[in-house]
């Protein structure tokens, strides 16, 4: 596909050489000694974890860096120009002429108040001083039907809000490509889109990078996306590169242990292996440690870790690794087979949902629903966006009340509105929301969050209450001590599991969980993971996980529902429907995950 | 946080910023204010409050009295026994009332400031709580409210129930009330969308202990900025109040009749309007600027390093902030 390329004489098209950022005002590092290349129409994966730098990196090739952040030292080099020698106009210029970047939410990098096509006329008009000699209208056109959109009226006079995530998406990355740059950073631009669409866009970026010559650096920290579109990955943690080599042997044979727990941690739709996750988290900025800043949390380190700081070492052709002890390459991860569950122990709480519609407004958001948990067991729910399998979650929570329809839990109907249900039914149903960031009240410690439900189901002197905190703290494997800590000093998987404690804590019988683990590093998301299915066994809990990610209900639940446009397509134990889904739509779904056995296919 | 295979030089990242001995309940409040405090513009603010409050408060302890002769009306400064700033219009002299005139004002502006961000507050709040009727009733009510001029509004009042010190402050206080509302009513529809308070909605918990628990606590920032600009201009207004004779009666020192006394003699003493004229200022705009700062921490503009340290601890989805 990309024969064009490899072609090792020429000089690279991105070369990064010992990138150094500070802070600004204490000079503490955040990136350190980053080198790398990249050569032409070649797209690089610059992978990590939240805090790894990635982005500041990312950001750096612009020339730019955030507020409070200073480059400090090494050069960029892109197609002949020092980008960190520019300034002013000059570097005002580089930035879409020679470099261009793609953020993360397309919402965010288009202006709301100006239309679709004002905006990509805009970034043609700045850079291009009338040169061309083309009419505007028509090099829109030409640039949308690269990106796959009609160059309609009605999509031009749009504005941001008024086309899907993945239109606006495209939109942006026709002005990154508008004027022609040599290199294109896109700052983990499919995260929040569902997977058909991802699959464009990544389909897309690859066509327009062989195409019109351009190199991209791909910052994520989703791996088979990055297995999926990049030739070569470099793989950052705590501000230094720790692994950098051609995607085929990052994917087939990593040798840090890093990269190589990373892949362990991420879930597949083929291999219903326990996850591993991670523990511990990377070190902040300023406190990364004399040695190697993955010894505290990898099982190989010795005192050498501790002591040294390991360079980056080359492990075999272009493969290059930060390690002391680096993983065999040929070694090949044991998969732990999932412990079967018991029969249900108590077994009091099914869940029936015997055609269930629901409505936002005049608009029908699901279509008759039907389905059955049993008690002790874990109903994994997946769609895309729109598919109605949130407001599903709200229903049943009893959040969302616009809905009609038998729901029965343990042979009881449930009320539509939260406040109509009797107190018992408000406990044996608990609720775990999305992003940990929101569901968790900032001005209130770890303690008094968790403790909460408590003061409303039952009466316990607070003592009780406390040891009931320590308790169920200790039980998502937190450490009672961290009760009286902020929501805002816990790393984003800390305060999920706080919001896991703070459901468990009164004794549920069913668990809702909508999409818990998608604000979560992957390392994270399998410890959660791993962390609710013990639960499950031990309590016999019934859970109906909601999730976009297929491969993620392999990994926990016994049933699986597809949804879409709020109707049920394909139902059946996760087993048999991942393996022979029969409903077209659930084959597109599968399809359309990106997975690490496609690394390499594309070059 | 679990156990770590070598626990040697982990975890300090997370212990750094955790509080020797955790306090339970998190004084918000008092966070905001250190905040504002740990900034210039916040000193500065605070100092020159204070200095205007101690002469407001310690002024009257000052031995030498408001209302005695001390020399012929309008003396300059320069005229024996007129004293350090002269005398005003019946002779009086006016360092001491200035030192005394202010103590009754701060009081009266304190308590319609008290007024007017507790109900705005609780309008605020219930209505964007509460969605729908109640929801329109009071912020239509709140809107009528605004449309009619503070000032004519409390003249309006006290022209028809007359010149009485509680019926002041409730002028005062009302009249301003409207404005916190929308302010607060704006900010608390953020945070009353959010997450945790739903969660606390499911277990059925009264609407009452939802709103003092889990929305007003999010809400100490924008409450204080309003507290700072809602005293501001309690203090300009109840001064103008005084100054059109609906303050204190007149053998009674005060800051806003002062001015209206002594505008004839300006020519011949300027400090009889200057000295209560500054000071009054200086009020005004040391609580609005201290009001200014809290905002400003708040939003983060001097945090820097903290700020972009704290980013990096944030989860994926809010990466590339």
């Amino acid at each position: 596909m990309t024969d064009v390329t490899r072609s090792g004489a020429l000089a690279p098209r991105l070369q990064v050489d010992g990138l150094g950022v500070v802070m600004a005002r204490s000079g503490t590092p955040v990136v350190q000694d980053v080198s790398f290349e990249v050569a032409a129409a070649q797209v690089m994966g610059l992978v990590g974890e939240s805090g790894s730098g990635k982005s500041t990196v990312a950001l750096s090739l612009l020339g730019y860096a955030r507020r409070g952040l200073r480059i400090a030292e090494g050069t960029i080099d892109i197609a002949g120009t020092s980008v960190l020698d520019l300034s002013g106009t000059a570097l005002r210029k580089a930035r879409g002429t020679l470099v261009a970047y793609v953020p993360q939410d397309p919402a965010s990098g288009l202006n709301p108040a100006l239309t679709l096509g004002y905006q990509l006329g805009e970034a043609m008009r700045i850079h291009d001083e009338g040169r061309s000699g083309d009419p505007l209208d028509d090099r829109i056109a030409a640039l949308l039907d690269e990106v796959r959109l009609p160059a309609t009226r009605q999509l031009l006079h749009s504005y941001p809000h008024q086309v899907s995530g993945g239109q606006a998406q495209r939109v942006a990355i026709a002005m990154a490509f508008a004027c022609r740059p040599r290199l294109v950073v896109l700052d983990e631009p499919t995260t929040g889109l569902d997977v058909t669409t991802q699959r464009h866009i990544l389909q897309t970026i690859r066509r327009l990078a062989i195409a019109h010559d351009v190199s991209a650096v791909y910052v994520s920290h989703d791996l088979p996306v990055v297995a999926e579109i990049a030739d070569d990955v470099a793989v950052m943690y705590a501000g230094r590169l720790v692994e950098k080599a051609p995607a085929p042997a990052i994917f087939g044979g990593a040798r840090h242990p890093y990269t190589a727990g990373l892949l362990r941690a991420a879930p597949t739709p083929e291999r219903a292996g326990v996850l591993v996750g991670i523990e511990g988290r990377p070190p902040r900025p300023g406190r990364w440690p004399i040695g190697c800043a993955f010894a505290d949390r990898c099982a190989r380190a010795t005192e050498v870790c501790v002591a040294t700081h390991p360079p980056l070492e080359p492990m075999g052709a272009d493969h290059l690794a930060r390690c002391y002890h680096p993983v065999d390459a040929k070694a090949s991860a044991p998969v732990i087979a999932i412990p079967r569950i018991a029969p249900p122990a108590a077994g009091t709480g099914a869940l029936d949902v015997d055609g269930l519609s629901a409505w936002y407004g005049d608009k029908q958001i699901l279509h008759d629903v039907r389905f059955r948990v049993q008690p002790g067991s874990c109903l994994g729910i997946v769609g895309e966006s729109g598919s109605g399998k949130t407001t599903l979650a709200r229903c049943l929570a009893g959040l969302h009340s616009a809905w009609e329809g038998p729901v029965e839990f343990g042979a009881q109907l449930l009320d539509p509105k939260a406040r109509r249900r009797r107190p018992e039914e408000r406990r044996r149903i608990q609720y775990i929301f999305q992003n940990p960031h929101a569901s968790l009240n900032p001005r209130m410690s770890v303690g008094e969050n968790v403790e909460e439900p408590l003061r409303f189901f039952d009466r316990l002197t607070s003592a009780e209450r406390r040891r009931k905190v320590a308790e169920v703290l200790e039980q998502v494997a937190l450490g009672a001590d961290l009760a009286d800590r902020m929501p805002e000093q816990l790393s984003g998987g800390e305060r999920q599991r706080v919001a896991v404690a703070r459901a468990l804590i009164v004794d549920p019988e069913l668990l809702i969980c909508d999409e818990i683990t998608s604000a979560l590093d992957v390392s994270v998301q399998a410890l959660v993971i791993e962390q609710l299915r013990e639960l499950q066994l031990q309590r016999g809990l019934t859970m109906v996980f909601i999730t976009h990610n297929v491969a993620v209900v392999r990994s926990i639940a016994q049933d699986i529902l597809v949804l879409e446009q709020g109707r049920v397509v394909e139902t059946g134990p996760v087993e048999h429907v991942l393996t022979h889904p029969e409903h077209a739509y659930t084959k597109q779904l599968l399809a359309d995950l990106p997975r690490f056995a496609d690394a390499g296919v594309a070059s | 946080m679990t156990t770590h295979p070598l626990p040697t030089t982990s975890s300090a990242g997370t212990a750094a910023r955790v509080p020797a001995k955790g306090p339970k309940r998190s004084f918000a409040a008092l966070r905001v204010l250190g905040a504002a405090l740990g900034t210039t513009r916040g000193r500065i603010s605070a100092g020159l409050t204070l200095l205007v409050l101690a002469i407001a408060f310690l002024g009257p302890l000052v031995p030498g009295s408001p209302t005695a002769f001390a020399a012929p009306p309008f003396s300059n400064p320069s005229v024996p026994g007129a004293g350090l700033l002269g005398t005003d219009v019946l002779g009086q002299s006016v360092l001491f009332r200035v030192l005394h005139g202010g103590q009754h004002l701060m009081l009266l502006a304190f308590l319609a400031t008290v007024i007017a961000v507790g109900s705005g507050a609780v309008i605020g709040v219930v209505a964007a709580y509460r969605r729908g009727f109640v929801e329109n009733l009071l912020m239509r009510g709140v809107d009528v409210v605004l449309a009619i001029p503070q000032l004519v509004f409390a003249l309006l009042l006290l022209s028809l129930i007359g010149p009485e010190w509680w019926l002041l402050i409730l002028a005062v206080g009302l009249s301003q009330a409207p404005q916190t509302a929308r302010v607060i009513y704006g900010a608390a529809q953020s945070v009353t969308e959010k997450d945790f308070v739903k969660a606390v909605a499911v277990w059925g918990v009264p609407t009452r202990s939802i709103l003092a628990r889990h929305v007003l606590p999010n809400l100490t920032t924008p409450l204080m900025v309003e507290l700072g600009l809602r005293l501001s201009y309690s203090i300009v207004l109840i001064a103008g109040l005084s100054f059109l004779g609906f303050g204190s009666p007149p053998p009674e020192p005060d800051w806003g009749v002062m001015v209206n006394e002594n505008r004839i003699g300006m020519a011949a003493n300027p400090w009889g309007v200057l000295a209560p004229a500054l000071l009054l200022a200086l009020l005004a705009v040391g609580t609005n600027t201290f009001a200014d700062a809290i905002a400003r921490a708040n939003l983060g503009e001097t945090r820097g390093e903290d700020a972009v340290l704290g980013a990096a601890a944030g989860p994926t989805t809010e990466g590339s902030k």
